[in-house]
């Protein structure tokens, strides 16, 4: 037995000993971005080839990099929990590695974030989707509500049964503003939609996302939309013989005898900004929160299944939000119980709308009280 | 060909089974990695260089190596009995739940009152997670393989109850989440490592006497041989078994509070990584030996925070790096058999088991 101990503590400190050694030299042979690179580090919720959320993300990073070139070298994780010490541990590992700046791109990623900036002040971070800011951490996000109103118009549109389902993940302002938004374009074409709820409680989970798309597709929808990262809602829509709005990404051959449009990103505007700002040393921690006149959302192009006349619709509710005429959350807003939230003649502050916590009337469901 | 039951090997030998079992699966691994397009080497001992190669990379193969080390320890205290504690994940849970408790409630007393105060709280609620089972196991004879295996679930749902309902954060705008801790809830760090290491360190120790120098260990051994020698040499087995459950599964209970409050900072279902399954292997390759499980789990953490450093420097998907991991452990538990069978190509020899 002695022996058995001793031989594996001679491997392990001989191991350690020769690793000690070649990383003294500087030499560690991990691909490290040279002197000059800046290195930036990407936490992503889910597999980069999630076909939705993730992959967006991934393809503004490759943007980013193809701008940016050798000036940067670029590293991610995938599949990163929404855990205070995985993200913690995670940004440890891409600071050891080099990272200068940080971009964690989903909202349960901030708790850790923000930990990890107090760890590290020289790095830069940046956060998607959440409200913290650090002196050297910010957040960013993009006004997608005005892509899904241009949806909801198509999706209004093109349902004969007037119920539209919303497979939708956690019950945060950023999802209950989609959904909002949503039906209110959906109604500004259709003033009999509803727009049926349900919660998965995950972001990427396809098979509980396409299990609750078919409960709404039982219940009568014709058309399915989603807040979720994946395109199972859809191909739940396209086995049912319904149509579908898809999200983050375009979902055409994916699904192509279901797919109309969707509201997608595109990061890569935000992402090359932000590391130029950190490579020009005029980073600052103001939050962003650009829409479609920055470029940072768009509604993907109509494909054939879309209804006759959306494309023009679309068009014209566009360029009124594009030239700043129109904002979605524009009065009179009513909520679920017929209340006039924003009056008339009025429109909502950003404040209000980060922090959304009720459905418009149309939406059929409930928001989860959270205690 | 049929396959023979071997005469027991010499330590040497098993351990050079063992080290053929690595060496295999590297070189299956390598393979592996050339279809993907890298090379072997270079994935091989960045991997090392990942584990190992700075402070931070050793603290963090460190902090892998707490959970697993302890865990690995409270279910080798049930399988040197042989009881099958599979649902180490579960008391590793419930023990969290208890801590998470008086963290959350308690938090205005002082650091020093209330860090024990969770440990014990994490200890008694993972013992008793695993007296369930142990009770009706000395009781009614069921299967402890599937009874602590279900009770993991019926942890973990728990878990996801309170962080999606009961304990959400109410400042968190919806989002599933639980409070973090305060900070007087949370582990102070000794050498840049929060204390949970100096607890691991401690455990070994302790389970080395406790199941070499005590009468209980003895008895735990007696059990493990033969329960019918345990009876006739009238030891109160139920006793023992009770007791021994309620030790193991207090310790896989600790893990629990050492992961919430030295590496989450709150309660999640995330917060367990899984090892609560790989603590089973670590504890068996380590031959139910202690100082043996401290080895193999550093190892393994060391191959987990390897393969984790290669996704990020190389971008291999993170599945890739799973599957190279899965490999080795793969190759490791299948040298357990050669370590106690042989492949004999005629009938003149042993007296196997027929294939």
């Amino acid at each position: 037995m002695k022996k058995l101990v001793i031989l594996f503590l001679v491997l392990a400190m001989v191991s350690t000993m020769i690793l000690g050694c070649s990383s003294d030299n500087g030499d560690n042979g991990n691909g490290n971005g040279t002197e000059e690179q800046l290195v930036v580090g990407f936490i992503y919720v889910g597999p980069t080839n999630d076909g939705g959320y993730t992959t967006a993300h991934d393809n503004g990073r490759l943007f980013m990099e193809q701008e940016l070139g050798d000036k940067v070298k670029t590293i991610y994780k995938e599949s990163v929990p929404e855990d205070k010490g995985e993200v913690v541990k995670v940004i440890r590992e891409m600071v050891d590695q080099g990272a200068e700046i940080v971009f964690a791109t989903s909202f349960g990623h901030m708790d850790g974030l923000i930990e990890a900036a107090a760890e590290f002040p020289e790095v830069t971070f940046s956060h998607c989707s959440g409200y913290q800011t650090a002196d050297n951490a910010t957040n960013y996000f993009g006004r997608m509500y005005q892509a899904r109103y241009l949806s909801g118009i198509v999706a209004g549109m093109k349902t004969e049964t007037n119920k539209i389902a919303y497979v939708a993940a956690f019950p945060i302002p950023e999802v209950i503003r989609g959904i909002n938004a949503f039906t209110l374009g959906a109604q500004s074409v259709n003033p009999d939609v509803e727009v049926h709820v349900r919660w998965t409680n995950t972001w990427y989970d396809p098979a509980s996302e396409k299990a609750a798309a078919e409960a709404l597709l039982d219940e009568g929808c014709d058309v399915t939309a989603q807040h979720q990262d994946s395109t199972a809602t859809m191909v739940a829509a396209e086995e049912a013989g319904a149509f579908s709005i898809g999200y983050n990404v375009s979902s055409e051959e994916a699904v192509p005898k279901a797919y109309m449009t969707a509201p997608l990103w595109n990061w890569g505007e935000y992402y090359l900004t932000a590391v130029q700002e950190v490579l020009d040393g005029t980073w600052t921690n103001t939050p962003y929160w650009g829409g479609m006149y920055e470029g940072i959302v768009t509604l993907d192009e109509l494909t054939a299944l879309a209804p006759e006349g959306a494309a023009e619709a679309v068009e014209a509710a566009e360029q009124k939000i594009v030239s700043g005429d129109f904002d979605v959350f524009y009065g009179p807003v009513l909520n679920q119980a017929g209340e006039e939230i924003v009056k008339a003649g009025e429109k909502m502050s950003d404040a209000d709308m980060l922090s959304m916590n009720w459905f418009v009337k149309g939406v059929v469901g409930t928001i989860p009280a959270s205690n | 060909m049929r396959i023979a039951k071997r005469s027991e090997l010499t330590k040497v030998q098993i351990v050079l089974v063992r080290l053929a079992a690595v060496v295999g699966a590297l070189i299956f691994g390598g393979v592996f990695l050339i279809i993907l397009g890298e090379n072997p080497l270079t994935i091989y001992t960045s991997m090392i260089d990942g584990g190992l190669g700075s402070f931070f990379r050793f603290r963090e193969t460190v902090n892998l190596t707490i959970p697993l080390l302890i865990t690995s320890l409270g279910v080798m205290v049930a399988f040197k009995m042989r009881f099958w504690n599979i649902g180490a994940e579960g008391q590793i849970f419930m023990g969290a739940f208890a801590a998470s408790y008086f963290a959350l409630n308690f938090a205005y007393l002082p650091k020093i009152v209330l860090l024990p105060l969770m440990g014990l709280a994490a200890m008694v609620s993972g013992g008793i997670w695993l007296l369930i089972p142990a009770w009706f196991k000395a009781k009614f004879g069921t299967n402890e393989t599937l009874f602590t295996l279900m009770l993991n679930y019926i942890a973990l749902k728990w878990v996801t109850y309170l962080q999606y309902s009961l304990w959400k954060d109410p400042a968190g705008m919806g989002f599933p989440k639980i409070p973090s801790f305060e900070e007087n809830a949370l582990l102070p760090k000794i050498l840049g490592i929060h204390v949970g290491w100096v607890i691991a360190l401690l455990l070994i120790y302790l389970a080395y006497i406790y199941l070499n120098h005590t009468k209980t260990g003895y008895e735990i051994a007696v059990i493990g041989e033969s329960e019918d020698t345990a009876r006739y040499a009238g030891i109160d087995i139920k006793r023992v078994i009770l007791k021994t459950m309620f030790l193991s599964g207090g310790i896989c209970g600790l893990v629990g509070m050492i992961q919430a409050s030295g590496i989450s900072g709150t309660l999640s279902v995330d917060l367990s990584g899984g090892v609560g399954f790989t603590a089973i292997i670590t504890a068996w390759l380590s031959g139910l030996n202690p100082v043996m499980v401290g080895i193999v789990s550093f190892l393994f953490a060391m191959l987990r925070q390897g393969g984790s450093f290669i996704q990020t420097a190389y971008e291999i998907p993170a599945s890739a790096a799973e599957i190279l991991q899965a490999l080795i452990l793969f190759f490791v538990l299948a040298s357990e058999f050669f370590v106690r069978y042989k492949f004999v190509l005629s009938h003149k020899h042993g007296t196997g088991v027929k294939k």
